[in-house]
């Protein structure tokens, strides 16, 4: 399409229409468990208006919407294992960490200059360090403030769960309606592993007993979010040895109990964050470790893969963190909001939807003629909108697509060190690409050069730039078609 | 008879503030430091001291 007033270059890009109105009919919702009666079509319309424009909630979203934390609630009532509330440094880059405490004026002012600046704004969240419900003052200042001044802004939480249903009015009478719950257990005796103590009726709790409590309060807090027509959004912590196998278990429940996407992540557990975790040498999954769950999970409550463990003041479109271009001292002093930007970007955003969705359809065409019984893993390079748009080796992160007889699905991110830094390539980083890109049978991405390819070779990973600029889809379909179907094309560039 | 706050520990949460029931607790200058006067060791409010039991930092909220 010719250039928009605001590019979408920049917006990044994954499959699916996983949560559209028509895939949602069919989808994992027939038995009685999604907490409303309302017949399907009208249920699944009003959900999509709520997930349509919020990067979490929705893939399809992730292309073209950007959410902001602001770190406003930095007091807790439950200990994690994988949490180190001492932690702070401004160069890390891991949930929860932190460079920017702010008070909730101070958040104002902040998420004001990012809307002023970055039109894909559409979600403010506050996730850690702390939790939100418990910290409840600065967290119902801060979006009381922001929705008197920027009205269409979609308001978020994350919260361990355990001071959740005191809060469930509350967050119903401000609009919040996406609600994050971090749950990773359901049986109290794994929970011992992994909280050492809560807070609770003003006196700690340790072992079983304190795991006892905060599972209690975790489901009920999640029906009454569910009774309320919220949107929750289940984060669990996958850990090898601990919880990994009873995962499976926890997206039963939290599936009966209305949520809306499970998401389960990999504990990141370096020793130098100083966890107890980190300390103790417990281990985070592997990237196929994490699949292979995922995918036993499948048809359980509905998946969420394209998590990026956002940091507590991460500012952007997912996979991309603009958080340093907006802490305090670079904003002004008096801000005022000026919507233009984003309702310009809206209009944009709405036409290219829908170029993207026929181009989709037409993919899944490809993939289903070539009638082939095989699947292929393919990592796509994107700065966004949908598109093949990123050198290979300036891309942080390579979004991977399984493409197989049931269509193409966003399977995961995988998180590199950018290859090529200051137009001098890295030998070593490439190693280290070839080695996260494990089990990926091709990559596609705008340019490529030939010494990176033949490295990537060697390793047993194709590359080409065959497709660069197309939509994701349309270029695994071809791709797809090429390999398997009746007339093969050489993949390669 | 009161409790005291180690400042090189603390993480400035500020939980342990707002659980005081004796507004003990106040963030002064760099850290949270408490009020000897104002300190009760919650004696007769609660079992336990409050600012030490939901302290994330071990033996940061101590007998002063
Ligand atoms: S709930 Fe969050 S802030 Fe609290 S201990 Fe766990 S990870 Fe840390
Ligand atoms: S011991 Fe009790 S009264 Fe004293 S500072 Fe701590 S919470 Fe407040
Ligand atoms: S609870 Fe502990 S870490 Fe938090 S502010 Fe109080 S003394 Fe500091």
């Amino acid at each position: 399409m010719s250039a928009p007033m605001i590019s979408l270059q920049g917006l990044s890009g994954t499959t699916v229409f996983d949560q559209s109105p028509a895939r949602a009919k069919s989808g994992g919702c027939a038995s009685s468990s999604c907490g409303s009666s309302a017949k399907p079509h009208e249920m699944d319309s009003v959900v999509w208006e709520k997930i349509k424009d919020h990067p979490c909630f929705s893939e399809e979203a992730h292309h073209y919407f950007a959410r902001m934390h602001v770190a406003v609630a930095p007091a807790c009532n439950i200990q994690c294992n994988y949490c180190n509330r001492k932690y702070d440094c401004a160069n890390e880059s891991r949930p929860g960490v932190v460079s920017e405490r702010l008070t909730p004026d101070q958040a104002l002012r902040k998420v004001i200059g990012v809307a002023n600046e970055v039109p894909q704004l559409s979600v403010l969240g506050i996730a850690g360090p702390g939790d939100a419900c418990y910290d409840w003052k600065n967290t119902k200042a801060t979006f009381q403030r922001v929705a008197k001044e920027i009205g269409d802004i979609k308001l978020c939480i994350s919260t361990n769960g355990l001071a959740l249903p005191d809060r469930v009015a509350e967050l119903a009478e401000m609009n919040v309606d996406h609600v994050t719950i971090t749950i990773n257990m359901v049986d109290p005796r794994i929970g011992a592993k992994i909280y050492p103590w809560i807070f609770y009726g003003n006196r700690r709790y340790t072992g079983v007993e304190a795991a006892t409590i905060l599972h209690e309060r975790q489901m009920s807090g999640l029906e009454m979010l569910t009774a309320r027509g919220i949107l929750t959004k289940i984060n669990s912590v996958m850990i090898p040895g601990v919880n990994d196998e009873h995962l499976i278990e926890v997206n039963k429940w939290v599936k009966e109990r209305g949520a809306f996407l499970h998401n389960v992540m990999p504990l990141i557990s370096d020793p130098a964050h100083g966890t107890h975790y980190g300390l103790s040498g417990q281990r985070g999954p592997k990237a196929m470790e994490l699949k292979a769950l995922q995918d036993r999970l499948e048809g359980g409550a509905k998946l969420m893969r394209h998590c990026r463990q956002c940091r507590a003041d991460a500012v952007g479109l997912l996979g991309e963190d603009r958080g340093q271009e907006f802490t305090l001292d670079r904003l002004p002093d008096k801000v005022t909001y000026d919507a233009s930007k984003r309702e310009t970007y809206r209009a944009v955003v709405a036409r290219e939807r829908g170029d993207r969705l026929a181009a989709k359809s037409e993919a899944l065409g490809m993939v289903k003629t070539a009638g082939s019984g095989k699947s292929l893993l393919v990592a796509v390079a994107t700065k966004g909108g949908g598109r093949i748009n990123e050198h290979f080796g300036h891309a942080k992160e390579f979004q991977v697509y399984e493409a197989s007889p049931k269509g193409i699905s966003f399977v995961g991110h995988r998180k590199v060190e950018q290859y090529c830094l200051g137009g001098r390539a890295e030998d070593k980083s490439l190693d280290g690409v070839i080695s996260t890109l494990e089990g990926v049978d091709i990559v596609l991405c705008a340019r490529i050069g030939n010494c990176p390819e033949d490295r990537l070779k060697e390793g047993g990973i194709r590359a080409t730039e065959a497709y660069g600029y197309d939509y994701i889809e349309t270029a695994i379909g071809a791709l797809y078609a090429a390999e398997f179907g009746s007339e093969p094309l050489a993949a390669t560039a | 008879m009161a409790f005291k706050i180690i400042a090189s520990q603390c993480t400035q949460c500020g939980a342990c503030e707002f659980e005081c029931p004796s507004g003990a607790i106040k963030f002064k200058g760099e850290t949270y430091v408490i009020d000897p006067k104002k300190c009760t060791e919650c004696e007769g409010t609660f079992e336990t001291q409050q600012c030490a039991s939901v302290c994330p930092v071990s033996k940061t909220c101590v007998p002063a």
